[in-house]
């Protein structure tokens, strides 16, 4: 059977689809911000002495990486919800992405502090640097550095997830796929576009990921190798 | 309460709907693994047409949700006059999915086995296939095992997605049965838990898998 390719209809919803990109790539900033520190956090906790915390801090990350993101979008929006909670869903979709990449980001995080020779920390230790200065300068900043690729590929993938908040009807991108195509009737060509787009919106992310590296680890910048 | 208390039977109707995650998840699974060899192939052959290919199909699956893949293949589909049910809608889309990821995961371990595997071949004058199926493959199997394994976990929490499209699996049964009792904590929380026992063994047996493969380095360490 012969199908009509018919893009031009879709012409006049182009603000539209800015507007549902805008939406996710703000979504996605925000949730890679306050996951990294979450995640960064969460990484510590399970390498510290408190066994509670290591403990807590273990089976956030197991629970989160052993359950589908929907499952969880519904548990918390849902959930929260039928407890009183009535959030935006801006603010709803954004908690659940945090939620969700926290959880990715500490394990990285963990396996890049892994990496971290004993001897260097009780170098520091034997220097008389506080835990705090041993934690950000000798275990944090290089285990950054080193997991730099893994994470900032977790953050296009959680750009990627992004699309699924639309099941509790977030007006992000994906969120206006379904309305566009819902008054256009031109759902196939509608689909399309917005692969397109998401497509165009995991290069573009990946290049200022690209960039920011290069800008904030000077040392890989001039020596153009992984540490 | 709006619709009474949570019964046995909405109970049996999740573990039913749980049922279908695993169907859909063998078979996204198997399909896309035979789907992904083709991939793997094709992204490290002598033919640079081939490998240019291959490259563009993976960077496109692995730039575009996986829920977009979904409607274009349920509407696409559609539009061109093929009726497909739900579980093929699903079952297609996870198998596009697998491949891309798949084939990437296993390229990347037939290129960790020493070049000089594939020279020595050569000189022992092995086909091409015969190198592959005789030599590369059965030392890139054993690094492959722990990342395909882990790779499992993600095909079956990807499958709660094919609830968007209305095939009735774990996500959806318990959305049906959120819908008549208004419990969402109660539901999606038994629903995670289903979820987590049926992907937590697999990260498990993924990560001793790793650990056993890397025993020569650890002892080194």
């Amino acid at each position: 059977m012969r199908y009509n390719f018919d893009f031009a209809s879709l012409q006049e919803y182009w603000p539209e689809f800015l507007r549902g990109a805008l939406m996710t790539l703000e979504m996605t900033v925000i949730a890679c911000v306050l996951g990294l520190v979450i995640g960064v956090f969460c990484a510590i906790g399970r390498r510290g002495k408190r066994k509670w915390l290591a403990t807590l801090c273990g089976a956030y990350v197991e629970i989160v990486r052993n359950t589908p993101y929907l499952i969880q979008i519904f548990f918390i929006f849902f959930g929260l919800a039928s407890a009183g909670l009535k959030l935006p869903i801006f603010a709803a979709a954004v908690l659940t992405m945090v939620f969700n990449v926290g959880a990715y980001t500490a394990e990285i995080v963990r396996a890049g502090m892994d990496t971290i020779h004993p001897g260097q920390i009780e170098a520091a230790e034997a220097l008389g640097l506080s835990t705090p200065q041993i934690y950000w300068d000798v275990i944090l900043r290089p285990s950054l550095e080193r997991v730099y690729p893994s994470l900032s590929g977790q953050f296009v993938l959680m750009m990627l997830s992004s699309s699924v908040t639309s099941q509790i009807s977030a007006e992000e991108l994906t969120g206006v796929a379904n309305s566009v195509q819902s008054e256009s009737f031109r759902s196939f060509e509608t689909f399309i576009v917005v692969a397109v787009l998401y497509f165009a919106m995991a290069m573009l992310l990946k290049f200022a990921f690209h960039l920011f590296g290069q800008a904030i680890f000077p040392r890989r910048r001039r020596l153009g190798t992984p540490l | 309460m709006m619709g009474g208390a949570f019964t046995f039977n909405h109970f049996v109707y999740l573990l039913q709907g749980m049922m279908w995650t695993v169907v859909l998840s063998a078979l996204a699974f198997v399909l896309g693994g035979v789907a992904g060899f083709g991939v793997m192939l094709m992204r490290t052959a002598r033919t640079r047409l081939l490998r240019q290919i291959s490259f563009v199909f993976v960077q496109l699956v692995q730039g575009t949700p996986l829920l977009i893949l979904l409607f274009v293949v349920y509407f696409g589909l559609g539009v061109v006059g093929i009726e497909l049910p739900p579980l093929l809608a699903a079952g297609v889309s996870l198998m596009v999915y697998s491949s891309a990821f798949l084939g990437e995961i296993w390229r990347g371990c037939v290129e960790s086995v020493p070049r000089t595997q594939w020279e020595a071949s050569e000189c022992l004058a092995l086909t091409r296939w015969q190198t592959l199926v005789d030599v590369i493959l059965p030392q890139a199997a054993r690094i492959a095992t722990p990342p395909t394994v882990g790779f499992l976990v993600q095909v079956m929490k990807s499958t709660s997605l094919a609830s968007v499209v209305g095939f009735v699996e774990l996500t959806r049964a318990a959305q049906v049965v959120n819908n008549s009792l208004f419990t969402p904590f109660l539901v999606f929380g038994i629903a995670g838990v289903l979820y987590f026992a049926l992907c937590y063994p697999l990260s498990r047996w993924s990560r001793s898998l790793e650990r056993k493969l890397n025993v020569g380095r650890r002892q080194a360490a």
